[in-house]
């Protein structure tokens, strides 16, 4: 199945979760991220119980610190 | 209000285009815009408000000017070691325009004194370096319905968006809390491109721009990301839901502002 992440399409294995996609994109302090799904947000409790699909578009928002 | 002579040619290149004019230029010269951290992105964003004329201009800082600061922090300059940050870049802002009156406030900004702060201001810039500001900014913002422009820096990278009343989704919409002390990095030791102040605090001084001139559309429900090593922006679509939100959703329970713990290395200017 393909699904687009942070927008580019890619190719996956069906019945991906969204916690195993965090993991194969090596997402930084992935425990603070946060993901949407076809805009919208996937509780952060759930990422090993959403199973992503063909088509899906996936979103990292990341914490983002500094400034001074 | 009638332009001088001075203020026709100051402004000429605002006054030519047709989403400013005189009517807008005039708009510029009565808002104001308060910038709460005076570094990395406070610095551009307050000097291009300034040069662009808003009236008012006020900073908020606690700190003083460092040596390691003026690697980004452009309204600073060598000879401001050892000076209030707010000093430092009142000084600046009066030699760039006359027309601009600033307001300093050197404090640090918390649960006791931002409601007050902001309380006459139009629009506000976060310009700060870690969570516990940012998200007190937003939760006094969205508690006294005022806009604000959030944007965080660090390495390569940066992001901003903008918080309209009721226009979208709040910053605490998107990150529940404050990540645990010092689990994400915000310090010093991560390091930051001086230049990406300049970039993302330009762009949140083009957001309040846009915001006083009531032109363009705002990142309100977009979280607009920049990667300088890849020279990527992206505009991503943030979810329009925010009923949930424990602050700005249709039941809050967050009532009142909360001092998050700082990290260890805040507080000194990333
Ligand atoms: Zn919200």
């Amino acid at each position: 199945m393909k699904i687009t992440v942070a927008g580019v399409k890619k190719e996956f294995d069906d019945g991906l979760t969204v916690a195993k996609l965090v993991n194969l994109e090596k997402v930084e302090t992935p425990q603070y991220v946060t993901v949407t799904i076809n805009d919208e947000f996937v509780e952060s409790g759930a990422f090993e119980n959403t199973i992503l699909k063909d088509g899906d578009e996936v979103e990292f928002l990341y914490f983002m610190g500094g400034g001074r | 209000m009638a332009f001088s002579n001075e203020q026709l040619e100051r402004y000429s290149r605002h006054i030519i285009l047709k989403e400013v004019g005189a009517k807008g230029q005039n708009k510029l010269l009565s808002s104001s815009v308060l910038i709460i951290g005076a570094g990395g992105l406070g610095a551009p964003a307050a000097m291009y408000l300034a040069a662009a004329g808003v009236g008012t201009v006020g900073i908020a800082d606690a700190d003083e000017v460092e040596l390691s600061n003026l690697q980004r922090q452009i309204i600073h300059s060598t000879e401001d070691l050892g000076k209030a940050k707010v000093q430092s870049a009142k000084e600046i802002i009066e030699r760039m325009n006359p027309d601009v009156k600033v307001n300093t406030y050197r404090i640090f900004v918390d649960s006791s004194n931002i409601a007050d702060l902001i309380k006459d201001y139009d629009f506000i810039i976060d310009g700060t370096d870690n969570f516990p500001a940012k998200f007190l900014i937003n939760d006094a913002c969205v508690m006294a319905g005022k806009p604000f422009c959030h944007a965080g820096i660090i390495r390569f990278k940066g992001q901003l968006m903008t918080y309209v009343p009721g226009k979208g989704p709040c910053y605490r919409c998107i990150f529940k809390n404050p990540p645990p002390k010092d689990a994400v990095p915000t310090c010093k030791q991560a390091g930051v491109i001086g230049a990406m102040g300049g970039v993302i605090g330009s762009l949140q001084a083009m957001e309040a721009i846009k915001y006083l001139l009531g032109v363009g559309e705002l990142l309100t429900g977009y979280l607009l990301t920049y990667d300088a090593l890849t020279m990527e922006f992206r505009k991503i679509k943030l979810p329009s839901e925010t009923k949930g939100c424990a602050v700005c959703g249709e039941n809050p329970t967050i009532t009142e502002l909360i001092d998050y713990e700082q990290s260890e290395c805040d507080g000194v200017s990333l």
